[in-house]
Formats: C-alpha cells, sequence, structure tokens
C-alpha cells in the first residue's frame, strides 16, 4: 500500500521535475533579446490600437518607429504630446502633429431631406438600408443616419441625432474608421483648426438637388470668386475647400446663398 | 493496422466524433476565437499542431511509464502536466528559432495549454486502444475536425452579425443557438463512416 503512494508520488514528481529543469533551460539557453528601444516606443502610446497611423497596430506602429521606418509624429490620438515622448526615446526632433478631426459633411437631417414614400423595415444599418433604393432619403449621397459610424467609433464620440450623424469633436481621435465606413463617404477627416465647412455631399445639379434636400450646395461659384486665397473650387456642383490654402477668413461663410457653408471652430465645438 | 482502418480512424474523428460538435471539447475557443475566418484558421492550425505534438509525448508516456509501474490513474494529472509543460517548450523554441510561425500562431498557443479538447484527445486514444500510428492519426482528425468546426461557425457568425436579432438573444445566446444547430448538422454523419469504406 505505502510502496503504491509512494511510486505514483516518486514518478509523477519525477516527471515533474524534469519537464521544470527543461524549461528552465529552455528558458534561459533560447531566450530572445528584446529590443529595448521597441518596448519604450510602446509604452509611450495610447494603445487603442486605432490604426490611424497606417499601421496594423500601436505593436506594429511601435516597431516601425524604433526601427526608424516611420515618422515618429503620426500617432494622431496621441497628438504633440506623444509625438514629442517618442523623440525623447528616440533622441531626434520632431515636429507636432497637426491635430485633426471627423467632420459630416451633410446637413440633412429629417427635417430638411426628403424621404421616399417606402418604410425600410429590413437589416439594421446604413450599409443594408442603402442596397434597397439606395437608402430611405430622396438624396442619395448624404448621410443616410443609421448610425454603422457610430457603431464602429472606439471612441463613442459619435451620435445619430434626426437622422444625422454628429461628431464630437472633443472626443474624436480622427482614427478615420467612421469615414471608411460611409458607404456614401460622407465623412472626412479635415484638420482641427479649420473654420469653415460645406455641409453637402450632392453633385446633382442645383435645381434637382434642392427638390431632395433643403441644405443643398447649389454649385452657384459665388465662395469660389470671394474667396481671397482661392481655397474653393466647385466641381460637380458642389463647393470643396482645400484646407491647406484656406485662410480662415469665412468670407464664404458670409457670402453663401443657401447657408451650407458653416462657420466651424472645432476647439469650442460650436457650428452655425 | 490496415490503411483502410487509418482511414477509417481519419475520417470519424474529423466528421463523426468531431470533438466540437459531437463530443462538446474544446467549446471555449469554439465560441471565442470563432468571430473571424483568419483568426479561426490560425486557432485551428495551432490546435492541429498541439494535438500532434501532446499525442506524440504522451502515448509513450503512458505505455513506457505509467502502465509499466501500474500508474495509469494518474494519466488525467500526467498528461495535464506534460501537455501544458510541452506547449511552453514549443513555444519558446519557435520564438527563437522560427519568429514568423510564433508570430502567427503565438496569440493562441497559451490558449490551448490547458484546453480540454487536447487532453481529451490523448486521453481518448488510449482508450480506444489505439497504437502509436493509429493515435497520431486520430489526433491529426481530431485537429482537422476543430478547425473544420470552427471554419463552419466563422462562417455562421458572419451571417448572425448581419441578421436583426430580438435583442434578448443578442451576443452568447443567439451565437449558442446556432453552435447547437451546427452540432445537429453533424449528427447525420453518424453511421456513414463505417459504411462508405465497407
Amino acid at each position: 500500500m505505502l510502496s503504491a503512494i509512494l511510486t505514483a508520488l516518486l514518478v509523477v514528481a519525477a516527471i515533474g521535475i524534469l519537464l521544470a529543469v527543461v524549461l528552465v533551460l529552455a528558458s534561459h539557453f533560447l531566450k530572445v533579446e528584446e529590443d529595448e528601444t521597441v518596448l519604450k516606443v510602446r509604452e509611450c502610446l495610447p494603445g487603442a490600437n486605432c490604426g490611424a497611423c497606417g499601421y496594423a497596430g500601436c505593436d506594429s506602429y511601435a516597431e516601425a518607429v524604433a526601427s526608424g521606418k516611420a515618422e515618429p509624429n503620426l500617432c494622431i490620438p496621441g497628438g504633440a504630446d506623444v509625438a514629442a515622448q517618442l523623440g525623447e526615446v528616440l533622441g531626434v526632433e520632431v515636429s507636432a502633429t497637426e491635430e485633426k478631426v471627423a467632420f459630416v459633411f451633410c446637413n440633412g437631417d429629417c427635417k430638411a431631406v426628403d424621404y421616399l414614400d417606402v418604410v425600410y423595415d429590413g437589416i439594421e444599418g446604413c450599409k443594408a438600408s442603402k442596397l434597397v433604393y439606395g437608402g430611405p432619403s430622396a438624396c442619395k449621397f448624404g448621410c443616410i443616419g443609421c448610425g454603422d459610424c457610430a457603431s464602429v467609433c472606439p471612441v463613442n464620440a459619435i451620435c445619430v441625432h434626426d437622422s444625422l450623424a454628429h461628431i464630437n469633436p472633443d472626443l474624436c481621435i480622427a482614427c478615420g474608421k467612421c469615414a471608411k465606413i460611409c458607404p456614401n463617404k460622407v465623412i472626412d477627416i479635415i484638420p482641427k483648426k479649420s473654420k469653415v465647412v460645406v455641409m453637402c455631399n450632392n453633385p446633382e445639379k442645383g435645381a434637382v438637388a434642392r427638390k431632395h434636400c433643403k441644405n443643398v450646395c447649389f454649385g452657384c461659384k459665388k465662395c469660389e470668386r470671394n474667396c481671397p486665397t482661392n481655397a474653393i473650387k466647385v466641381e460637380n456642383n458642389l463647393a470643396r475647400i482645400d484646407y491647406t490654402k484656406c485662410s480662415g477668413c469665412r468670407e464664404c461663410f458670409d457670402s453663401c446663398v443657401t447657408k451650407c457653408i458653416k462657420a466651424v471652430d472645432f476647439y469650442e465645438g460650436t457650428i452655425g | 493496422m490496415d490503411f483502410k482502418g487509418l482511414v477509417i480512424i481519419l475520417m470519424g474523428s474529423v466528421l463523426v466524433n468531431n470533438y466540437v460538435l459531437s463530443r462538446f471539447l474544446g467549446i471555449c475557443p469554439f465560441l471565442g476565437v470563432s468571430k473571424k475566418l483568419n483568426q479561426a484558421v490560425g486557432m485551428g492550425v495551432s490546435v492541429i499542431f498541439v494535438m500532434l505534438m501532446a499525442t506524440a509525448v504522451t502515448w509513450p508516456i503512458q505505455t513506457f511509464i505509467l502502465e509499466k509501474f501500474g500508474l495509469e490513474y494518474t494519466q488525467t494529472i500526467v498528461f495535464i502536466l506534460v501537455i501544458a509543460a510541452l506547449v511552453q517548450f514549443v513555444e519558446i523554441v519557435l520564438k527563437k528559432f522560427i519568429p514568423a510561425l510564433h508570430k502567427s500562431l503565438g496569440v493562441y498557443l497559451p490558449l490551448i495549454t490547458t484546453n480540454c479538447a487536447v487532453l481529451g484527445v490523448t486521453i481518448n486514444n488510449i482508450t480506444d486502444g489505439y497504437n502509436f500510428v493509429e493515435s497520431m492519426v486520430s489526433s491529426l482528425g481530431c485537429g482537422l475536425g476543430f478547425m473544420l468546426a470552427m471554419v463552419i461557425f466563422s462562417g455562421v457568425r458572419s451571417r448572425i452579425d448581419e441578421s436583426n436579432i430580438p435583442n434578448s438573444f443578442r451576443g452568447l445566446p443567439v451565437t449558442l443557438i446556432a453552435a447547437s444547430f451546427v452540432s445537429l448538422a453533424f449528427f447525420g454523419f453518424a453511421g456513414i463512416i463505417e459504411n462508405l469504406f465497407a
């Protein structure tokens, strides 16, 4: 009886000790030196794995930065703080990142836009409802308002109100996930210091577009003529602002006939 | 044992005695990692790999150590010990010598360390009285069956994601219901294999 217990004890203990020795030896002799810079860089990054830098996640971006393949100022959620920290770790001068924000280029809420005489009762989501007649609203280019963007937003910065998505610029980290998923491509990433936006995405001729929605851009080109820095171009009946040229004078806002150009201040959080 | 017998063991463990869908082992990774197809394939490959390694190690231990000392009753604890250590060892070796493979399998290896499907395969091989070659074929089949179940279910889940589900069923409940349907479908294979090769 006692000997049976002893054999069991000894055999199991022997197997255990043998495996332990093998593992200890393996971890000692087969150790892989991890690059310390990668670890340090990784610690500075926010760890949201949003992919705004263009890499798969914070880990792969850290590797790219440490090996010198990527600029240290690409982390958009981290902004200037993280860029400065990375510069310190790597010992290089870093120019600050330009702060950016996502914006919905449409003002066609349920009060402004015309709807088709049908009721959509299918799968929820913009992508699915667009498959049926291009979406429930008469304008086929604006915000559908089913909140695909809100569901992918990693920081809950997007809410859908009156069938129109609104993005809170204070919370937005400009990761671009909403811009990627929007089936109408009505969301874009723009510099946070922008002072004016064209809140329309409809390239149809003015008269046609006006039938679908009250808040459209006619493409009258008044803003284009009035812009002192030639930053606005009207293409496909739609005004588009080149933010690299825009001085923020808001001449276009004052001259816009349909008031689809809005004055904004993303730092104050005002649109009007 | 002839070639036909091995084929029967292989097909039987893939389809009839599928570890996930018929024996309900390894449900945790089946529900956890089947959200995306590439993850499901990665997990499946890792499981095949670990099952083969585990069988290759545990079968000799059972035959040459445990049976010799009359210690068959310590099978469970010894197998857990050996499989856990083995997976750790393999992880260290892969990290050192084949970093690319470690990168693709690395996430899943610790998950498999204490997986009941792996333990189940090694113990069932002993209980079914298979010899070494048969055991290896059987574990290959079980691993393939696991991967098949994962891949099929990741397809089912991508369809579930797109559909409009009543609030109370969202998330895990509807996933479990779907898993039971897939499992029912696999019961159709019972009895087919033996007659197929008869």
